[in-house]
């Protein structure tokens, strides 16, 4: 209960702070939204007339009271370019970014954890050391260009996939899952590497610690020994990754999601911050504080599901 | 034992992700919604039916034409729109919901007479009624703000029947007429932010923001000869120039505006294009307030030290007009021809000029551009490198476009700026920029010479010698040196073969009524 008061006074305090940095960002930023929103061919008449539609005509010092006063009482107010409640620009969007970000994340661990293991067991052999060369590679090369890659190859050539666009998951899963494998297996190489080098090293490791060399004197087979003692051990720092991955996965979506033309949180957030749209970089830079703040907390419960030796200390 | 059985369900897990990603390819079809239903038609071979789709690279600002500006939103919604006249390929005026008009001879009352039979696509029928809440809206007779500065200049607009309209102006302005092209709304009708009503060949179908915007065949349209032959067309917002030509490759877009050289060479033999000037006036804009571009010889010296062709041949791969006013070629009628060619690079003469002024030994200019455009970009580096053999260096500073809104064209906050002024129908939206008390003369020029001329262009009311008026005053433009007026860069539209019946316009517009589909 502590734990989760001080846990929580933490996240409102960041969300707090995040939120008066946004602001005086923005103060210092140049850009009139409704310039923006209209651009250079506008009216000075159709821009008062936004401006007064957006209550831009107000001082910055009102706007910002009446934002942080409308998101304690749950309201995030209306976003300045879409013009209509900040909550349904966000809900269509979500679900994108989401499943983008979960997608990438069970192919991270599904693809990245078994070869970690396997790149371990055959170390020294030829076939580790250019697995090894592979991840090297994952990790260099920017993502955007893996996505170039598996589009030229999986929607182009060999028309496997769809180029671009997606499919909601309520239409049709099996096309849900087509449309968004490309660009989550862009966004999830690179972790895919970190995760294999990570698993890898750990392994190699724990290989050499005592209670290895006992658990061999005891005579147990050398698959006990791997997934019922070291894997265990070695899971824990990988698990440290897998959080940072996450919200990495969230920065890595802004380009994927460009690439694949995907209308998801990561593209918002940039127009958005182009269009000086407060009330959404406000809103969506909460929603992801507080989805970052929520994974490290998932990660603390799953250390003590891994290695029970771990007590959750407030 | 359990680390074994996580082991098969990591396995198992990644064997049906591949499996389900790779398995049945036609599935990928249905990722287009009605690319199914489009093939049928195409099996037929016939010209009639289909869906197009185009890769259009920014979202829509807002659904209703009144609160929208963004040309890209306007060269969607303009074919759910119609307005009194349109216009052709040459920028030709042309009879849309209007038959025929007439102008008094003072030049302040126009006649509209309304086609019969025309429906908007909610079923009523658009009288003259319609017409006069549409100006009325628009110029601010109604009680509220004017929706736009273009229609201030109407004094009252009234119904003389249900199919003739009678707008009378507060004074003279010949600019007014290619105004007629906006769209007329239904009358009373509140909701074109969320569903657009119009008259026009397509009908707003549904818009998933930042997604699509699908418009569906306006099968009860009052031009019969120009009603749509495809049945529906899907606008893709697509961002990301690359992946839409990879889309197009894929067979997933038909229609690619904008297209790079690049990208057409990659698509090769599976597309085909129409390329043209886009009536836009590239050019590098100098403050005309600030030192030392107040002085008009530093500004001629900067026009004498620049080639232009090596600038239209390394940036846009040779596709593009040189310009040397502010007006395109592409508005014929009015260009006056021969200003591209006063100032033909000559280093000799530019020093000479410079040395007049009293800058023999050069100086540093601060040149700001756009970031976002990537085309302004390139030329600024190739001017940057031209003007350092007069001594003159220039530090590119490049701002994001919102803040170039607001310091460069807001507020003139600058020394010398790249941009490109999309082309407008009548030239008095073009030349207006430079008149000095006009309100986004941002270059800061003045000229009493230039005013007058304007002032005169705008009550005259004989084409031929208004014509005249705006060609004197695109030279002194030019003899001013008013900025380094580059290119008109040529737009191509690329189109997967089968696809046929663009044309390009001296405003971005998509005629797709005329557009076909075939296998």
């Amino acid at each position: 209960m502590k734990y989760a008061l001080y846990k929580l006074s933490t996240f409102l305090m960041t969300i707090l702070l995040v939120s008066l940095i946004i602001f005086t960002v923005f103060q210092v930023l140049p850009g009139n939204p409704a310039q923006i929103i209209l651009g250079m061919d506008a009216d000075t008449q159709q821009i008062a007339q936004l401006e007064k539609e957006l209550g831009l005509d107000k001082s910055i010092g009102e706007r910002y009271t009446s934002w942080l006063s409308g998101f304690l009482m749950g309201d995030l107010g209306d976003s300045l370019k879409y013009q209509q409640p900040v909550l349904d620009v966000l809900k269509d969007r979500i679900p994108v970014t989401f499943s983008i970000a979960i997608y990438s994340i069970l192919l991270t661990i599904c693809i990245g954890i078994p070869l970690g293991i396997y790149i371990a067991r055959t170390d020294g052999r030829w076939i580790s050391v250019f697995l090894s060369m592979f991840t090297q590679l994952g990790i260099a090369v920017p993502s955007f260009w893996f996505a170039f890659v598996l589009i030229l190859v999986f929607g182009v050539t060999f028309q496997l996939f769809p180029t671009f666009g997606y499919v909601p998951w309520s239409e049709s899963f099996i096309g849900a899952l087509r449309s968004y494998f490309l660009p989550s297996l862009a966004l999830a190489i690179s972790n895919i590497a970190v995760v294999i080098r990570y698993l890898r090293n750990t392994i190699l490791d724990q290989a050499k610690m005592d209670y290895v060399r006992t658990a061999r004197c005891k005579g147990l087979r050398e698959k006990t020994i791997m997934y019922g003692h070291i894997l265990r051990n070695a899971l824990m720092p990988v698990l440290t990754i897998m959080g940072l991955i996450v919200a990495d996965t969230l920065g890595g979506s802004i380009i994927i999601e460009n690439v694949f033309a995907l209308p998801g949180l990561g593209n918002l957030l940039i127009q958005s911050i182009t269009s000086r749209d407060f009330p959404l970089v406000q809103s969506m830079v909460l929603y992801i504080a507080i989805l970052v703040i929520l994974v490290n907390f998932i990660v603390d419960l799953l250390y003590k599901l891994i290695d029970p030796r771990v007590r959750l200390k407030g | 034992m359990k680390m074994i059985t996580i082991k098969r369900l990591f396995i198992m897990l990644f064997v049906l992700l591949f499996i389900v990603g790779c398995s049945s390819p036609t599935a990928s079809k249905d990722t287009q919604g009605k690319t199914n239903h489009s093939e049928q038609n195409q099996e037929k071979s016939s010209n009639e039916g289909g869906v197009v789709r185009i890769a259009m690279s920014t979202e829509i600002d807002n659904l209703d034409p009144y609160l929208s500006a963004a040309t890209d939103t306007g060269s969607m919604m303009d074919n759910v729109f119609d307005g009194l006249l349109d216009t052709d390929e040459n920028g030709k005026l042309v009879p849309a919901i209007a038959e025929k008009y007439a102008i008094s001879d003072d030049g302040r009352t126009y006649t509209f007479y309304l086609k019969e039979g025309v429906m908007f696509h909610d079923g009523s029928e658009l009288t003259a009624d319609d017409v006069v809440y549409s100006y009325a809206k628009l110029g601010g007779l109604n009680g509220g703000e004017p929706l736009s500065s273009r229609f201030e200049i109407v004094e009252k607009v009234e119904a003389k029947s249900p199919l003739e309209v009678v707008v009378t102006l507060k004074e003279v302005d010949s600019a007014f007429l290619a105004r007629n092209i906006v769209a007329i709304v239904p009358k009373d009708y509140e909701e074109q932010s969320s569903k657009p009503i119009g008259a026009g060949p397509f009908k707003f179908e549904e818009y998933k923001v930042g997604q699509e915007l699908r418009l569906s065949k306006n099968e009860n349209y009052y031009d019969k000869e120009n009603t749509p032959k495809i049945d529906e067309v899907q606008f893709k917002i697509m961002p990301d120039p690359e992946s839409s030509i990879l889309a197009m490759q894929a067979g997933e877009i038909d229609i690619l505006p904008g297209i790079s050289k690049q990208g057409l060479d990659q698509l090769g033999d599976t597309v085909h294009s129409i390329s043209g000037p886009q009536n836009m006036v590239q050019l590098m804009a100098m403050n005309n307030s600030v030192k030392p571009f107040d002085d008009v010889r530093v500004r001629q010296a900067i026009n004498l030290a620049i080639n232009k062709d090596v600038i239209i041949d390394t940036v846009a791969d040779g596709m593009g007009t040189k310009l040397g006013t502010n007006m395109s070629p592409a508005m014929q009628f009015y260009y006056e021809p021969g200003l591209e060619d006063r100032y033909e690079q000559n280093i000799e003469k530019a020093k000479e000029l410079l040395d007049e002024a009293g800058l023999a030994s050069g100086f540093t200019m601060e040149l700001t551009v756009p970031s976002d455009y990537q085309f302004h970009v390139d030329t600024a580096q190739v001017i940057a490198d031209q003007l350092s053999q007069i001594n003159i260096q220039t530090e590119i500073k490049q701002i994001e476009f919102s803040s170039w809104l607001e310091n460069v064209y807001n507020n003139a906050q600058y020394e010398t700026t790249i941009i490109g002024f999309t082309g407008k129908l009548d030239p008095y939206e073009v030349l207006v920029r430079y008149v000095s008390d006009y309100g986004k003369n941002f270059m800061k020029f003045q000229d009493e010479r230039y005013d007058e001329l304007i002032k005169e262009a705008v009550r005259e009311t004989d084409e031929t010698k208004k014509a005249a008026l705006y060609k004197k005053a695109q030279t002194i433009l030019t003899d001013e040196a008013a900025a380094l007026f580059i290119m008109d860069p040529d737009r191509t539209t690329a189109m997967r073969n089968g696809v046929n019946g663009l044309k390009l316009f001296p405003i971005q517009k998509f005629n797709l009524e005329d557009v076909t589909v075939t296998k």
